[in-house]
């Protein structure tokens, strides 16, 4: 029986985030959050105009059905995400935020250095602090520390559909922290994502993949499988992968 | 080291061999790599490559709907002054041309930009020619003041200035800089510029390393295309958008494609681009800087435009005016050359529509910086 993910004062059943960015309109998107059955949906606030509530993005996520988590992407450092971030929470937005702080512009790279430092101050104000993160166990240990509701390493950058090239780090952090561990970025398969559910991640967070596939919502209901798929697998115990064939007959069988 | 030293290693005529040596395998060994490098991209844009131009847009296309996603943002120019003390053989502008010279008040500037915020726009890209005394730094500081609670994001492209004084600007809230060096070919340069400050080829040439120096988070390249051969001219281009992600490694690079049209004073380009090496240029530049912003102005055709949506090309000016004031009160002053695509903003937006992509209004948000 798998226990309930929680994050801030959420108890979720989908263990699905979902982006936002690259759909081709606004319907794409909605039908692809719609055939995910993800719970939480991330919003870039640099192409949210906050001042109009018929902004075209936020009007076609359903608040009633998806909690709502404000990315900072586009921030440089820390001063300008607990900016965004406060701006978000005035303007209605909610108390959870999905820390971004990528100085690169471009494979967006999160800046260990200035993420701890925004996320003690947005704890500090009472924010739910989602961080993007490269995948470094003691970063993620620092920010445990610190408050944040879960760390969110990256399996390879941003976008990039290359698939969970940091696993061994991903391992060590899923097994050092004691907060839920959503891995982020870079997931291009539902494979990917089964892959990191496996090790015993919380949660994925994916766009991209979704985003530009040829059919966005059916490629979303491929991941909201291979979520599914992956976490009864961990919870069922994975075998262990031998490097050799184990013969049915031992050799020292004759020992008992 | 600045960029003109390192453009010294790189010498034109060198540059122009190297090219014409590439063969059918080097393009097909860059096509086949996972990243491109400067000796890639010279593969790309060789002769060579010609014939393989479908494989580079195919490649081009996939490239930039993983990175961006089938998105198109939209921008319009904002002219503010026609006045100008150089003396550019292709502009309008041209100090020898006997035009009615127009510089907007802060006012007028509000005005136009409340006519460009009312269409839609979010994001707009300033332009003046180079009259210190007309529209000098200060003069931009209070149009800047001016626009500021109308748009999201404010680009310029005016006149090569110093670090301070883009340093003010940027903290004023303008937070792209677009300067084209126009030629990487310094004798065609100087035949080109007859008169004024912009003679200064390496003034002209460090503009960009200072725009980074004061912080900009765009930084827009570009090479006036039709001026001398556009493969030379690329591969300068990649070396300086190369150097300049070294060093002001925070701000984004935008490349634009300026191709010379038609200019009061009838200047008649030695090296036309055609729609092929255009399009080739475009799309082998998407190979190289995989997050790079290429932006298509109304300078090329509805045409043009409409296929190169899926091409590579990540956000394009719409409905623009080149003269100052125009969009408000068309008196008939001249503008900066004529534009090619004459449909209105939601026009445009609705082709994008059509093409499966979404039209991006706002893509920023001038708080990050206030």
């Amino acid at each position: 029986m798998d226990g309930p993910l929680v994050i801030g004062d959420h108890t979720f059943s989908s263990r699905l985030l979902v982006g936002t960015g690259k759909f081709s309109s606004p319907e794409a998107m909605r039908d692809a959050l719609d055939a995910s059955e993800t719970e939480m949906v991330t919003v870039a606030l640099r192409r949210v105009d906050l001042a109009n509530p018929e902004d075209s993005i936020l009007s076609f996520v359903d608040r009633d059905r998806y909690v709502l988590l404000p990315n900072t992407s586009g921030a440089r450092d820390a001063d300008e995400a607990v900016r965004l971030a406060r701006l978000a929470r005035a303007a209605g937005c909610g108390p959870y935020v999905k820390l971004e702080v990528t100085p690169d512009p471009n494979y967006l790279l999160p800046d260990p250095v200035e993420t701890l430092k925004a996320a003690e101050v947005l704890v500090r104000e009472g924010f739910v602090v989602l961080p993007y993160i490269p995948a470094d166990p003691i970063l993620a240990k620092h920010l445990e520390e610190a408050g944040t509701a879960t760390v969110m390493p990256l399996g390879s950058p941003i976008g990039s559909n290359r698939g969970l090239r940091t696993r061994d780090a991903i391992e060590i952090i899923i097994e050092m922290v004691n907060i839920p561990v959503v891995v982020d970025a870079g997931l291009g398969a539902p494979s990917h994502a089964a892959e990191a559910m496996e090790l015993g991640a919380d949660a994925v967070l994916v766009n991209t993949a979704i985003a530009v596939a040829g059919d966005p919502a059916i490629m979303a209901r491929a991941f909201k499988k291979g979520v599914e798929a992956g976490r009864e697998a961990y919870l069922a115990g994975m075998g262990c992968p031998g490097k050799k064939a184990v013969p049915s007959s031992p050799l020292t069988g004759f020992l008992r | 080291m600045t960029f003109f030293d390192e453009m010294q290693l790189h010498p034109w005529d060198q540059v122009e061999k190297d090219l014409m040596h590439r063969t059918t395998v080097d393009v097909e060994r860059a096509l086949s790599s996972d990243r491109y490098g400067l000796n890639d991209m010279i593969s790309l844009l060789s002769p060579a490559a010609d014939p393989m131009i479908e494989e580079i847009a195919r490649q081009a296309q996939a490239l930039t709907r993983q990175r961006f996603g089938r998105t198109m943002g939209l921008f319009a120019p904002l002219y503010l002054s026609s006045s100008c003390t150089n003396s550019c053989v292709y502009c309008s502008f041209n100090t020898a041309n006997p035009i009615r010279r127009v510089t907007l008040s802060s006012n007028q500037a509000r005005s136009e930009g409340v006519y460009l915020h009312n269409q839609g726009f979010r994001h707009i890209l300033l332009v003046s020619g180079e009259d210190r005394k007309a529209a000098g730094p200060d003069y931009l500081v209070e149009v800047v003041r001016q626009l500021r609670p109308l748009f999201d994001s404010i680009s310029i492209e005016v006149y090569p200035m110093e670090t301070t004084e883009y340093r003010k600007l940027a903290e004023n809230g303008v937070d792209g800089l677009a300067v084209y060096q126009e030629t990487y070919n310094t004798v065609r340069y100087g035949k080109v510029h007859r008169a004024g400050r912009k003679r200064d080829f390496r003034w002209r040439l460090e503009t960009p390393e200072r725009g980074g120096e004061a912080g900009f988070r765009r930084i827009g390249l570009g090479a006036l295309l039709g001026l001398s051969d556009w493969r030379i001219e690329a591969v300068f281009l990649a070396l300086h958008a190369r150097y300049l992600m070294r060093r002001h490694w925070k701000s984004q690079l935008t490349i634009s494609f300026p191709r010379l049209r038609p200019a009061v004073g009838s200047y008649c380009p030695p090296c036309p681009v055609t729609d092929r090496d255009f399009v080739h240029m475009l799309t082998a530049f998407r190979l190289f800087l995989p997050d790079g912003g290429l932006v298509l102005s109304t300078r090329e055709s509805p045409l043009l435009r409409d296929h190169l949506i899926s091409l590579g090309v990540t956000s394009m000016s719409a409905g623009s005016c080149t003269e100052p004031g125009g969009y408000t009160q068309h008196d008939g002053s001249e503008g900066q050359f004529q534009i090619s695509d004459h449909r209105s903003p939601v026009e445009i937006a609705e082709v994008i529509r059509r093409h499966g992509y979404d039209p991006i209004w706002k893509d920023w948000d001038a708080e990050f910086v206030r």
